[in-house]
């Protein structure tokens, strides 16, 4: 279909083994892998030069205090202070995905590595989510037991609509994980295709001559807009993941 | 028409729904500088309801994006 085009935008997403086959054995050592490694080595680092505990912090020290004093008080005014006991867990999903999505923003085929941005495949995400949302239903029968459901049923709901409430209530909050996953990883996605098709726009325009080089200078123009606009969205998708976990992890804490 | 063409109208009719989910996310950020503007001590504590607004809000647009991926490279 769009193999007749020259642009393909989806290739930068392919997983492809940094040694031996994909097929045959699933235990492959993958790009997608080794940027995984590479983010958590820059969290490891950001947070060992923050973890100095001096009395007058630096710069680096208070930025590490920022980032873990922003993912606490998001916690605690959303749970209360039961919350403390899931920070870990936000803090681990807010940094990943922040690095990760900032990781995958840096041009580093300038030295000719090949980027690649973990948070774009539904797997990722979708296993993050899917272990906010165990996290949510042990902590809620843990709890609560059975009285767990009554999450399904808000207050004052006349008797004759009980039962498309709840069915209702419940495929809501079925669908959670899903739509978890596929916003972060959608949004990584989308800004990654803009980014690629105008960059092939810059390319082919320059190679046409004409009035090429005018539409390359206008869609570099663009470009420049748009990952402006791609390091808010990796910012506000990490901080939205982590909210909503949060509240998600609230409700099966506090039951409305 | 063939398949080709009518994968590529299809994708292109799917993403009319992202336009959607633009007057959305424009609609929770304007309502709420509008509000903030009147009452700036209440704003910061609203801070988390106006992204849970524009989550819900860009999902459904994100949906649609999808929805066009799928259309498009859908054999």
């Amino acid at each position: 279909m769009a193999a007749e085009s020259k642009i393909d935008p989806m290739h930068q997403f392919q997983i492809s083994p940094l040694a031996g086959h994909l097929d045959g054995t699933p235990f492959v050592f993958t790009n997608s892998a080794l940027w995984m490694l590479v983010v958590l080595a820059l969290i490891w680092i950001f947070m060992l030069g923050g973890m100095k505990r001096q009395l007058v912090p630096g710069r680096w020290q208070v930025a590490v205090e920022g980032v873990t004093g922003f993912v606490n008080s998001m916690v605690t005014t959303n749970i209360g202070p039961e919350g403390r006991k899931y920070v870990p867990w936000v803090f681990t999903v807010f940094m990943f995905i922040l690095f990760a999505n900032l990781l995958g923003m840096m041009p580093f085929a300038l030295v000719g590595a090949q980027p690649f941005t973990v948070t774009s495949q539904f797997t990722v995400t979708g296993v993050m989510a899917i272990i906010s949302f165990s996290i949510v239903l042990v902590v809620g029968f843990w709890k609560h037991g059975f009285r767990f459901f009554t999450l399904f049923i808000p207050h004052g709901t006349p008797a004759v609509l009980l039962p498309l409430i709840f069915l209702i209530e419940l495929l809501s909050f079925m669908v959670r994980p899903f739509s978890l996953a596929l916003r972060l990883f959608v949004a990584m996605i989308a800004g990654h295709i803009l980014v690629e098709v105008f960059g092939s726009f810059v390319v082919q325009g320059l190679n046409a001559g004409g009035v090429g080089p005018v539409i390359s200078l206008l869609s570099f123009l663009f470009i420049v807009g748009v990952m402006a606009l791609e390091i808010l969205v990796c910012a506000i998708q990490a901080y939205v993941f982590a909210l909503l976990t949060s509240l998600y992890i609230n409700d099966a804490v506090n039951l409305h | 028409m063939d398949l080709a063409s009518a994968q590529v109208i299809g994708a292109g009719l799917a993403a009319v729904g992202v336009g959607a989910a633009a007057i959305g996310v424009g609609n929770v950020f304007g309502s709420f500088l509008e509000s903030a503007i009147r009452n700036p001590a209440a704003a910061d504590s609203q801070q988390g309801r106006l992204f849970i607004g524009f989550a819900a809000a860009e999902l459904l647009g994100l949906i649609a994006f999808a929805v066009a991926m799928i259309i498009l490279y859908a054999r």
